[in-house]
């Protein structure tokens, strides 16, 4: 049960000209950062509405809105009760198709004012109106989305059958299948307008004003509204082309948009009841998957868990103020790294490696980056240049360093190297100043351990390519003081990436487990399974790339080195592969070539893998190497490397993509009942849905 | 006509809500109110140059919070008018939109500007009055004015004293009381006539129980007689004294705002204004009579631009207390409680007086009534202000003039 209730509140107009009005809005008392929600009481309060206006014959005209900033966002899905039976999941998409479908049988005409933030429900509810205003971005509508089918669901109020009716399915498609899947993409009110989503685009200014004027000028006829036809027909070719891009992002891992896809289809034919129905047989069957338990344990995680920065000191640990960087280094990580910090701080953040021609592309490099931005319009050409001329400057000496409040360190993987630069930084630098480090593979405690001070190192980890994925490990060796790690948290959180606590050791936490990953994997080649066999059983699981994809994108080199790192700790766990150095050996970048066929395993690396002649299902496959993820998250634990498999699920879900639908991967290991196998118990043994609060 | 006259053109005004948690406008910004009633100006005069606007001037007694960050700027923002538009904030408390009109008026006669937007507003919900203020304590111990006399209603009831003391014709609570049902009377006979609305503008505002539409103000009620006013013997201000809420205007919430222009710009816009700013005149009295404040005003003005008493065809007086309204029509000579010449269309203690806002609201109001009434040639606008002032703006019908 959500904590704040929905209401919807009656109060009539008496128009002069329209007679009367009937305005409700939807209002659960609090300011914008609780939104309106739909729960059984809201519905409830619904109805009540309706019935005290179906009964009164002298009003004229409804109007639903919302409180300021925000029209609704739909059914709380933290509050939807997933052990519930099959008929009560149905129930619930059978109580909102017939509450709102109320509205549609109101014989007086009806308008949705979507005033602000409107998603799932809230968009569904406006659809069931005869008109639509929606208020203009910025500041209006800025949020709109049917954000089902990222969670493990279906619109199932409606949207599917509505939305295709309304504005045809190519339309229907983009906002339910396709946005979803694109990181959960939400559209303005300027969008949903030229989809047809409304009638109207009404500024912020006056927007509830002159919804109202509108409604009483189609009340008294002055104005009509017209909407150009649709035909809501799927055509087979834009079934099957979706399918196809669906597999593409999803594989055959979620099971939501398929079902969202077969609903929009069938919306070209269906009367709305028969829709109706689809839409809650499918909503049931999806209440009651895994996948949404899932949906709803990442939703928490990522938008509610993270945000509170789990790890942190306590608020009263101050994190030092950062007025000034250092970047040691200038190669590539380093460049983004000093690019990132000065778009994000806007302070100077100095470079400095040992030539000048290093120094000169790393700031070439930024300033080409800057130049991109300025010209796609995301900041402007002044700023562009004040940023790469004067914020981010290079050199080869320790000249500017005095001062930084903290310096970065991404010089060549190679402990010896390390620990030097730390030495010269603490003869030069300020002592409050911090020394974080961006390797993916040393010891941190051994880096910083002829220091005077070594409470100042910390490690802050990024994951390439910086820009795009959000998560940072920080590392936090037995020394590392508490400063320093609160100006780790505060840190991650103003360049808007997301922190993870990890302890120092080995392969830290992701890419520990991406190598474990790849261990499973290459344990199945090794035995005898198909290259390209393995490559596409594992991806169907739907994990955002293929294993040889990612294989390529980090590098062969890396992951090698990563390897040797995590076999020199646990060699019986993370055995060399003899396969991987063969490839680096040869200078390969990735294991695959194109054929006329498609892709297939690169001859020369398929030559040099040493291979037994274990024939495996895909089913086998997939089991082996998650049963070797399940080994190592659990080692993770034991070791107490992270606090808590939730920690487990945000890195991968952060810093790999791993996918909302398998709960990053603790949820799914529990529920396909691989971790009891492989370890004795469940990562989460009380269940890992997120506690409701109230 | 001298081209370089100012010009009043048109006037807009929300509904005045009672500045309390059940009034209209309780949460809702001043600022959004502003904006409201400047969208409307703009909608009815379509051939207005908007983004030619020379000055967006703003009164508000209190400058902080929403009425606050110069709002005579960011309306302009709010609103959507041009960035080229500049704006400013001005406090003369109760006379804070009065007196934007006579700065807008002299920008225009001295050529700085054209097109003025002049208004006011009080959102006395949010900025109780006093609220924030830090009185210099040497006010205080020198006797400069007595603290009791921050308080307006403290100042009506030594009015009704000071009359007496001061050769003036005395004013009694039942004259008070008087005037004060006549002016509600007016007020609703007014209102159904559809006098109010030709000015007011519907406003829909979030409140705690839902968007509703603020469609009336709130102030009067319908219900009120004689007696009622008369049988409150409730004396806020002082023991078995003469002021009561009954004869005293309220706190209230509403923003007022006016068009003006010089006759150039009329001429080159076709458009027809309907008054001419004569001129404005402001006096301060004994802080402890603000209410008298109107009188030496108006004396100030009439001598200033050579008119009598008598050349007044209209005049909209802005009653804080029924006692000054009274005072100044017996001095003069004028006959209370119900003369035709003062508030014809009903008074503030029935409108609600939402400090600064008011003056522009007595502009929109005898623009009206010289619309009304065409052969009427002289109007004034007139109130007193806190700390012992009055103000006085002189108009000159223009109605069929362009």
């Amino acid at each position: 049960m959500a904590k704040y209730i929905t209401e919807c509140k009656l109060n009539y107009f008496q128009s002069k000209k329209a007679g009367k009005i009937a305005i409700v809005t939807m209002d659960n008392g609090q300011f914008y950062n609780v939104p309106n929600t739909w729960g059984t009481e809201a519905l409830e309060s619904l109805n009540k509405v309706i019935d005290i206006v179906e009964k009164d014959a002298d009003v004229k005209g409804w109007i639903l809105t919302g409180k300021p900033f925000i029209f609704n966002v739909g059914a709380d899905i933290m509050s939807v009760d997933t052990s519930v039976t099959r008929d009560k999941a149905l129930e619930i998409g059978h109580v909102g198709h017939a509450t709102f479908k109320r509205i549609m049988g109101l014989k007086i005409p009806t308008l949705a004012a979507i005033n602000g933030a409107v998603m799932g429900g809230g968009v569904e509810v406006g659809l069931y109106h005869n008109y639509r205003t929606i208020s203009k971005s910025p500041g209006g509508c800025d949020h709109y989305a049917l954000p089902e089918c990222f969670l493990g669901l279906v619109p199932g109020w409606g949207g599917t059958q509505l939305v295709t009716k309304l504005c045809g399915p190519e339309k229907a498609i983009e906002l339910i299948i396709t946005n979803p899947l694109n990181q959960n993409r939400m559209i303005n009110s300027k969008k949903a307008f030229e989809m047809g989503l409304a009638d109207k685009l009404i500024a912020p200014a006056e927007f509830m004003d002159e919804s109202l004027a509108l409604l009483e000028r189609i009340i008294t006829g002055e104005e009509k509204i017209e909407r150009k036809a649709v035909d809501p027909k799927m055509t087979d070719e834009l079934y099957n082309q979706t399918k196809f891009a669906i597999a593409g992002r999803v594989h055959s891992g979620a099971l939501g948009p398929y079902r969202a896809l077969d609903l929009i289809r069938g919306a070209g034919t269906w009367s709305l009841d028969e829709g109706f129905e689809q839409e809650s047989q499918t909503l049931a069957d999806m209440i009651m998957s895994e996948q949404f338990m899932c949906g709803v344990y990442s939703f928490d995680l990522t938008q509610r868990r993270a945000k509170k920065l789990p790890g942190r000191p306590p608020k009263e640990v101050k994190g030092n103020k950062i007025g000034k960087i250092g970047v040691i280094g200038a190669g590539l990580m380093a460049s983004q790294m000093a690019l990132l910090f000065a778009q994000r701080l806007q302070c100077p953040v100095v470079m400095k490696d040992i030539k000048q021609e290093f120094v000169d592309k790393g700031l070439a490099y930024v300033r080409e980056q800057l130049g991109k931005s300025a010209k796609k319009g995301k900041m402007s050409a002044a700023d562009a240049t004040w940023m790469g001329e004067e914020l981010i400057t290079g050199t080869v000496t320790y000249d500017g360093f005095a001062d930084c409040d903290f310096v970065i360190e991404a010089v060549f993987e190679e402990i010896g190297i390390k620990q030097k630069v730390f030495a010269e930084l603490e003869a030069i630098c300020k002592p409050e100043c911090l020394f974080l480090t961006n390797t993916s593979s040393l010891n941190i405690a051994e880096m910083g351990k002829f220091l005077k001070d070594p409470s100042r190192v910390i490690g802050f980890h990024f994951f390439n390519p910086i820009a795009v994925l959000p998560l940072v490990e920080i590392i936090k060796t037995d020394t590392t003081s508490e400063v320093a790690l609160a100006t780790a948290f505060d840190l991650a959180k103003k360049i808007k990436k997301t922190p993870v606590l990890v302890k120092n050791a080995p392969g830290f936490l992701v890419n520990r487990i991406l190598l474990a990953w790849m261990d499973g994997i290459f344990q199945c080649i090794n035995e005898g399974a198909g290259f390209m066999q393995v490559d596409n059983a594992v991806v169907e699981l739907g994990f955002p790339m293929s294993p040889f994809t990612l294989a390529a994108l980090v590098g062969p080199a890396i992951s090698l080195h990563v390897q040797e790192t995590l076999n020199a700790a646990w060699p019986e766990r993370f055995p060399v592969s003899e396969g991987l150095k063969n490839l680096v050996a040869k200078g390969k970048r990735g294991l695959v070539v194109f054929t006329e066929t498609g892709v297939d395993i690169d001859p020369e690396i398929a030559a040099g893998w040493p291979q037994g002649n274990k024939k495996f299902t895909d089913e086998e496959i997939r089991q082996r190497v998650l049963e070797r993820v399940a080994l190592e998250v659990d080692t993770i634990l034991k070791e107490g490397v992270v606090a808590d498999p939730r920690d487990v699920d945000t890195g991968v879900i952060m810093g790999a993509g791993w996918p909302f639908f398998m709960g990053g991967i603790t949820p799914y290991l529990d529920q396909k009942g691989i971790s009891v196998k492989v370890t004795g118990k469940k990562f989460h043994p009380n269940g890992f849905l997120p506690k409701q609060e109230n | 006509m001298d081209l370089r006259d100012a010009y009043f053109v048109d006037g807009v005004r929300t509904w005045f809500g009672k500045a309390r948690p059940d009034g209209a406008y309780w949460t809702t910004r001043a600022d959004d109110m502003v904006t409201k009633i400047m969208r409307e100006l703009m909608r009815r005069n379509p051939t207005v140059p908007w983004n030619e606007v020379d000055d967006s001037i703003w009164g508000a007694t209190t400058q902080s919070g929403d009425q606050g960050t110069t709002m005579g700027r960011t309306v302009v923002f709010t609103a959507g008018l041009s960035e080229k538009v500049p704006g400013f904030s001005v406090d003369r408390m109760c006379a804070g939109g009065m007196t934007c009109q006579t700065i807008g008026s002299s920008f225009i006669k001295t050529g700085v500007a054209d097109i003025i937007i002049a208004g006011g507003v009080e959102h006395m919900g949010h900025h109780p009055m006093g609220q924030g203020a830090d009185p210099n304590p040497r006010i205080v111990t020198e006797k400069m004015v007595e603290p009791k006399y921050f308080n307006m209603g403290v100042t009506a009831e030594k009015l009704h004293d000071w009359l007496v003391e001061n050769g003036e014709q005395p004013v009694t609570k039942e004259e008070a009381d008087e005037y004060a049902y006549h002016v509600t009377k007016r007020y609703f006979k007014a209102l159904d006539a559809g006098y109010y609305h030709k000015h007011c503008v519907d406003m829909a505002v979030f409140t705690p129980t839902g968007w509703k539409v603020a469609d009336r103000d709130e102030q009067a009620r319908r219900d009120t007689s004689l007696e009622s006013i008369r049988g409150l013997r409730k004396f806020p201000f002082k023991a078995e004294g003469r002021v009561t809420a009954a004869n005293s205007s309220g706190l209230n919430d509403g923003a007022t705002v006016s068009l003006l222009m010089s006759g150039q710009k009329c001429k080159e816009l076709g458009i027809k204004p309907k008054m001419k700013f004569v001129g404005a005149a402001f006096m301060g009295v004994d802080p402890s009579i603000m209410g008298w404040g109107p009188v030496p005003s108006t004396e100030k003005v009439l001598k200033n631009y050579g008119l009598k008493f008598s050349d007044l065809d209209i005049i909209e007086l802005n009653e804080a207390f029924a006692v000054q309204a009274v005072g100044f029509m017996k001095h003069f000579g004028m006959t209370p409680p119900e003369d035709p010449r003062l508030n014809p269309y009903g008074g503030t203690i029935a409108v609600g007086h939402p400090l600064a806002s008011s003056g522009v609201r007595l502009s929109m109001q005898l623009a009206q009534d010289f619309e009304m009434n065409p052969k009427a040639k002289y109007g004034l606008t007139t109130m007193c202000v806190g700390l012992g002032m009055g103000g006085s703006m002189l108009w000159e019908n223009a109605v069929g003039k362009f």
